[in-house]
C-alpha cells in the first residue's frame, strides 16, 4: 500500500492584536489633553509622559470603565482583581524605558466576537495600556513627538482564530463598529487610533487515503506591521499567505520576524529580525495600587452601555419586520439606527410604516445632520397626500429654476451635461425626499 | 550563581568595558550567592507582596490641566529640530 | 547663641518676636555654608541668591500675625536633598547623568514646604541615586563626618544630615528606601525620621525603589520633626500610593511621657554581629527607656535575617526599571555616565527581574518581604514601639568598604526590614564612643508617628545628647 501523502495543503492560522486609541478626555496616566490629532509637536506634554524624573503615573478612572466596557461588549469576563504591570524595553518612543501594561492579571479575559457565517472567533485578552510617542524617521535621524506619549490604548488579542483575510476584515469592521457604537474611540485606521498586528503563519494538512491529518500550529509566526486601513490588511495577509506558502512548498521554513506592509511596493518586507528572546521583564507596576471589582461596580458599567451591533440588528429585524439587509444597513452606524427610529416613532401617527421609512433612508441616501427625523416624515406624507399635484408641482418648480439658473443651463446646452446634478439639486430643495431619476427626467425634457 | 554580564548589560542598555564586565561579573555572583539565602525560607502557600499600603483602586477625573509649553519641554534637550526632540536614527527601515 | 544653630521651634520665636528677621537668619546659614563647605562637602548647589529674595519676601509676610500663623516654616532656611525636583534649580541626583538637568516643576514635597514659607538654601550632596550607606558614592566627591573628617558621614542622605549637624540649616529633607535617612541622622547627631510609606508624597523625588521609598527629613530635635512632619504629611493627587488618612497635629502627644508604654527590643537587632560598644550604648539606652516607666519587652522579629537578601533583590529590581529613563534624549548625558553602583544595581535587577529567574529571585523576595510584614504585625501585638540600634557598626573611615560592595550593604541590616514593611521609623541620639556619634531607631506600626513622636521626646528630654555639637 502507498503511504505516501495524496497531497499536502496548507491552512492559514491568522491572529490578531488590536490597539484601539480610546477619546477620553485627558491621557491615561496623566492629565494632559489626549486630543493629540495634528496639534502642534510637544505641547501636549508634562513631566509624567515625558517621563521626567520624579513623575507618577495616576490612572485615568474612566479609560479603566471603558477598557471593561470593551471586554463586555466582546462578551469576556471581566477580573475581579486586576493591576497593571511594567513592561521594560529600550525605545526612543518610551519615554520611561517601560510601558504601563497590563500581564498577567488583565481587566478582561476570554470573550468572542461571531462572525456572520457563525463562526466564533475567541479573544484571548483585553487590556489597558499607554501609548508611545511618535517617531518619525528623517534621514540620519529620528524626530520624537511626545504629544501621542500616555493616550490610553486597549489591546484586543485574538486566539488564532482565522482562515483568511475576508475573516480578519470582518472581525475589525465589527470591533470598529462595537467601539463606535460605545462611543468610547473613533477607531479611525487611517488616523492611526486603530492599529492593527495580524500574525500569520500556515499549517499542514495532509490527505493520506482519505485520511486527513491536520497538524499542529506551526512553530513559527510572522507579524505584520504598518497596516493603515482594512484594504492594505487585506493585501498584507493575502501576500503573506502567499509568500508563505512558497516558502514552505520548497521544504523550507518561514523565517519568525516581524514585517512591514510596503503599499508602494506592494508587500511586505521584513523590518528587522526579532531581536534574540526579547525579554520584557514585567513586574507589578509599584506606583499604581491594584482594581478590584465588585459584581456591582461590573453591572452598573453593564447597564451604562447601549445597546450593541448584534442585538440591535436581532431587534431591528424583528420589531419592524424588516429584512437582514436593511437592517445591516441601518445598523452599520448608531447614529443611522437612532435617526430610523425616531423618525419611526413619528411615522406611526401618520400611519407611515418602518419598512417606507427604512426605504427612504437607505435609498434616499438621507443628509442626517440637516433633515430631522421629523422633517423625513412630513415630506413622505406630502409626497404620497400631493402625488397628482405634485407633477404640476414639479413642472412649476423645474421652469423656476431653469429661469433663474441661465448660465448653468447655457453650459449644460454647450456640452457640460454634469451640471444637471447642480440643477437637481436646486430642484431637490423643494421635494427632499424625491426621487432624484424624476426631476431628472424632467430636468431633461425641458432641455431638449 | 554565574551571570551572563554582556547578556544582561545588552538587556539594561549598558555598554561596559572589558575589564568593567569581569569585575561586575565577581561582585554580582556574590551578591547573588548572598542573596540565594532565601532558598531557606519556605514560602509555599505565601502570597507575594508588591506593595504595603493596601490601596486599591485610587484613580483620576478624566479632565485635562494645561501641559507644559513646548519651549519648557525642550528645556533639557541637547538636539532637536523644530519643536521635535532629535536622536539618532536606530533603525533603518 | 548663633542664628544658624536654632531650632525650628526657636527660630520660630525668635522671627515672630523680631528678635531677628529670616535674611539675618538665612545670612548666618549661608555664612556657615561658605566657611565649612568647602571641608564637609553637604551641599551640592547653594542657592543664595534665590534663598535671600525669599528671605526677604517671608520678612514683608511676617508683619502680618496670620499669616506667621498660617506658614509654619516662614522664613526657616531648609535644605533638600538633591534628589528632590525644584523648578528652576539644577537637580542631580549627585550623579553626572544628571549634572546639568534643571526641572520644569518643583516636587510635591518641595511645593508644601515652600508654601510653608521656608527659605530654600541649596541642594544636598548624597550618594548618586540615594545608592549608598556612606555617602562615598556621590559623582561630586563624598561629604565628611563633621565629628571627624576621615569618617563617612552615613548615606545615602550624607549632605543632609551634615547640613544640619554642622548648622548650615535649620533642617533638611532626606529619602529613606533602606535606611538612608536614619543611619546618616545616627551617625552626625541628629534627628531623622523615615515615615510610614505612602504618608508622603513621592511626586517629584528622584525614584530610588518606588515599594520602598519614603520621603523624610532631619532635624535638631524630635519636636522639630513633628513640626516639619507636620508640612509634609498628606495625600497627594499626584501619587497614587500616598495614604488617605487625615493628618493630625504630630506634636499633640509630646508631653505624655512613655509611662507604662511597651517598648519592644526583637532580639534579632541585638546580636553578636553588633559592635561591642555600640551594644554598651544601646543596653543604657534601654535602661533609660526602663526609669521613664517603660516596660521593657523581648521580642522576636524571626526573618529579619533575610531582610538584606530580600531587600537586594526587590530594589534592585525596581532600580533597574527606575534608572531606564535616563538615556540622555530628553534631558541629561546618556546612560555612560552612570557610576559603578548605579550599573551594578541595573545589571542585578535586570538579571532578577528576567525571563528564567524572575520566580526564584524577584517572586521569592515578594514573599520573603511578606513573612517579614508579619513578624512587625505579631509584634506590635504585643509592644506599643520597637526600638533598636541604627547601624552594626560605628561611623567608618572613608575608603574603608568603597571596594566591597556586600560589606557595604551589610549597614543597612537594622533597618531595611521597615522599608520593606512600609513601617515608620525615628532615628536619634544617644551619645558618642570615641567622639563619633550612636543613634538608635523607634519603630512603631503603619501611621505611628504622633506615638514615635512621643517616645522620642521623652527620650530626648532626659538625655539631651543634642546640645553637643561637632567642632568644625
Amino acid at each position: 500500500m502507498n503511504n505516501e501523502p495524496l497531497t499536502i495543503n496548507y491552512e492559514p492560522v491568522i491572529g490578531l492584536e488590536v490597539h484601539v486609541e480610546l477619546k477620553t478626555k485627558s491621557k491615561m496616566f496623566c492629565s494632559c489633553s489626549a486630543d493629540y490629532f495634528g496639534q502642534k509637536p510637544n505641547t501636549h506634554t508634562c513631566p509624567v509622559c515625558l517621563g521626567s524624573p520624579g513623575a507618577l503615573p495616576v490612572p485615568n478612572g474612566k479609560a479603566i470603565d471603558w477598557c471593561v466596557m470593551i471586554g463586555l461588549a466582546l462578551n469576556c469576563k471581566i477580573a475581579n482583581f486586576s493591576k497593571f504591570d511594567r513592561k521594560n524595553y529600550f525605545y526612543p518612543d518610551l519615554p520611561k524605558g517601560y510601558q504601563i501594561s497590563q500581564y498577567d492579571q488583565p481587566f478582561c479575559l476570554k470573550g468572542f466576537i461571531t462572525l456572520s457565517n457563525g463562526k466564533k472567533i475567541g479573544i484571548t485578552r483585553v487590556h489597558m495600556e499607554e501609548d508611545t510617542a511618535k517617531l518619525t524617521h528623517q534621514g540620519e535621524n529620528s524626530l520624537i513627538d511626545f504629544n501621542r506619549s500616555g493616550v490610553p490604548l486597549v489591546e484586543i488579542v485574538t486566539e488564532p482564530d482565522f482562515e483568511n483575510a475576508k475573516e480578519v476584515i470582518e472581525y475589525l469592521k465589527k470591533l470598529q463598529q462595537i467601539v463606535r457604537y460605545l462611543d468610547v474611540s473613533d477607531a479611525d485606521m487611517e488616523k492611526g487610533n486603530m492599529r492593527l498586528e495580524p500574525n500569520i503563519s500556515l499549517r499542514e494538512i495532509t490527505m493520506n487515503n482519505e485520511l486527513l491529518t491536520i497538524n499542529n500550529l506551526p512553530k513559527y509566526k510572522v507579524e505584520v506591521k504598518n497596516i493603515n486601513s482594512f484594504r492594505f490588511a487585506e493585501k498584507a495577509i493575502e501576500y503573506e499567505i502567499r509568500r508563505q506558502t512558497e516558502i514552505l512548498s520548497e521544504n523550507k521554513t518561514p523565517v519568525q520576524e516581524t514585517r512591514g506592509w510596503d503599499e508602494d511596493k506592494q508587500k511586505t518586507v521584513s523590518q528587522r529580525i526579532k531581536e534574540e528572546a526579547n525579554d520584557y521583564r514585567y513586574f507589578p507596576e509599584p506606583d499604581i495600587p491594584p482594581i478590584r471589582f465588585t459584581q456591582n461596580q461590573i453591572r452598573q458599567l453593564a447597564d451604562q452601555m447601549p445597546e450593541l451591533p448584534d442585538a440591535k440588528l436581532a431587534r431591528l429585524i424583528k420589531e419592524y419586520n424588516l429584512s437582514k439587509y436593511d437592517a445591516e444597513i441601518l445598523t452599520r452606524e448608531k447614529e443611522m439606527t437612532d435617526y430610523f427610529e425616531e423618525a419611526v416613532k413619528v411615522g406611526k401617527t401618520f400611519k407611515i410604516n418602518p419598512k417606507q421609512i427604512a426605504n427612504t433612508v437607505i435609498n434616499k441616501k438621507i443628509d442626517m445632520n440637516n433633515i430631522l427625523p421629523a422633517e423625513l416624515v412630513k415630506n413622505i406624507v406630502n409626497f404620497k397626500k400631493t402625488d397628482d399635484i405634485d407633477e404640476n408641482k414639479l413642472q412649476e418648480i423645474t421652469d423656476k429654476v431653469i429661469k433663474e439658473n441661465q448660465k448653468a443651463i447655457n453650459d449644460y446646452k454647450s456640452g457640460k451635461v454634469q451640471v444637471i446634478g447642480f440643477l437637481i439639486g436646486k430642484v431637490k430643495q423643494h421635494f427632499p425626499t424625491a426621487d432624484s431619476n424624476q426631476i431628472k427626467t424632467a430636468l431633461e425634457k425641458k432641455l431638449k | 550563581m554565574k551571570i551572563n554580564v554582556p547578556h544582561v548589560a545588552k538587556l539594561a542598555n549598558l555598554t561596559l568595558k572589558p575589564e568593567e564586565e569581569k569585575k561586575f561579573e565577581k561582585q554580582l555572583s556574590d551578591i547573588l550567592t548572598y542573596v540565594d539565602k532565601l532558598k531557606e525560607v519556605d514560602t509555599k502557600n505565601v502570597e507575594t507582596t508588591s506593595q504595603v499600603t493596601g490601596l486599591e483602586n485610587v484613580m483620576r477625573e478624566d479632565e485635562p490641566t494645561p501641559s507644559l509649553t513646548q519651549d519648557e519641554a525642550l528645556s533639557n534637550v541637547k538636539n532637536q529640530h523644530n519643536g521635535l526632540f532629535k536622536v539618532k536614527a536606530i533603525l533603518t527601515e | 547663641m548663633k542664628l544658624n544653630e536654632l531650632t525650628i521651634k526657636e527660630a520660630k520665636g525668635g522671627l515672630k518676636s523680631k528678635k531677628f528677621s529670616s535674611v539675618e537668619l538665612t545670612k548666618a546659614c549661608l555664612e556657615q555654608i561658605k566657611k565649612h563647605n568647602k571641608d564637609l562637602n553637604a551641599f551640592i548647589t547653594v542657592t543664595e541668591k534665590e534663598a535671600l529674595d525669599s528671605a526677604r519676601k517671608a520678612d514683608d509676610l511676617a508683619s502680618q500675625d496670620q499669616v506667621l500663623e498660617a506658614k509654619s516654616l516662614l522664613g526657616i532656611p531648609i535644605a533638600l536633598k538633591d534628589l528632590f525636583s525644584t523648578k528652576g534649580i539644577k537637580t542631580t541626583a549627585a550623579s553626572n547623568v544628571l549634572k546639568d538637568y534643571i526641572p520644569q516643576y518643583d516636587a510635591a514635597v518641595v511645593k508644601k514646604i515652600k508654601d510653608a514659607g521656608a527659605i530654600i538654601i541649596g541642594k544636598t550632596n548624597c550618594d548618586a541615586w540615594a545608592h549608598g550607606s556612606s555617602g562615598e558614592n556621590s559623582d561630586f566627591g563624598p561629604t565628611k563626618n563633621p565629628w571627624d573628617k576621615e569618617y563617612v558621614p552615613g548615606g545615602s542622605s550624607s549632605g543632609s544630615a551634615v547640613s544640619v549637624a554642622s548648622d548650615m540649616c535649620i533642617a533638611s529633607t532626606g529619602t529613606d528606601t533602606g535606611g538612608s535617612i536614619r543611619l546618616p541622622a545616627s551617625f552626625n547627631n541628629v534627628v531623622g525620621l523615615k515615615p510610614t510609606y505612602g504618608r508622603v508624597s513621592r511626586y517629584g523625588i528622584i525614584a530610588m525603589a518606588s515599594s520602598l521609598d519614603s520621603i523624610g527629613h532631619f532635624t535638631k530635635t524630635v519636636e522639630d520633626s513633628a513640626l516639619f512632619f507636620n508640612v509634609t504629611a498628606g495625600q497627594d493627587k499626584m501619587d497614587a500610593t500616598t495614604l488617605p488618612n487625615p493628618v493630625e497635629d504630630f506634636t499633640k502627644d509630646l508631653n505624655k511621657g512613655i509611662k507604662g508604654l511597651k517598648i519592644g527590643i526583637p532580639k534579632e537587632f541585638v546580636t553578636s554581629d553588633l559592635d561591642n560598644e555600640a551594644k554598651e550604648k544601646f543596653e543604657e539606652t534601654v535602661k533609660t527607656f526602663a526609669n521613664l516607666g517603660a516596660e521593657i519587652i523581648e521580642i522576636s522579629l524571626p526573618y529579619t535575617e533575610y531582610g538584606i537578601a530580600a531587600y537586594y533583590i526587590i530594589q534592585p529590581s525596581e532600580v533597574s526599571s527606575n534608572l531606564a529613563r535616563y538615556d540622555g534624549i530628553r534631558y541629561g548625558n546618556d546612560r555612560s555616565y552612570f557610576g559603578d553602583e548605579a550599573k551594578r544595581r541595573i545589571m542585578l535587577g535586570t538579571f532578577t527581574l528576567s525571563s528564567g529567574y524572575y520566580d526564584a529571585y524577584y517572586k521569592k523576595a515578594m514573599a520573603v518581604r511578606t513573612l517579614i510584614i508579619k513578624d512587625f504585625n505579631d509584634a506590635f501585638q504585643k509592644v506599643d514601639a520597637l526600638i533598636s540600634p541604627v547601624c552594626p557598626t560605628l561611623p567608618w573611615k572613608l575608603g574603608e568598604k568603597i571596594n566591597d560592595p556586600i560589606k557595604m550593604y551589610m549597614s543597612d541590616v537594622l533597618t531595611v526590614t521597615a522599608n520593606l514593611a512600609g513601617i515608620p521609623g525615628l532615628s536619634l541620639p544617644i551619645g558618642f564612643i570615641d567622639g563619633l556619634p550612636v543613634g538608635m531607631q523607634i519603630l512603631g506600626p503603619q501611621l505611628s508617628e504622633v506615638k514615635l513622636f512621643q517616645i522620642g521626646y521623652a527620650y530626648e528630654q532626659a538625655t539631651q545628647w543634642r546640645k553637643q555639637k561637632p567642632a568644625l
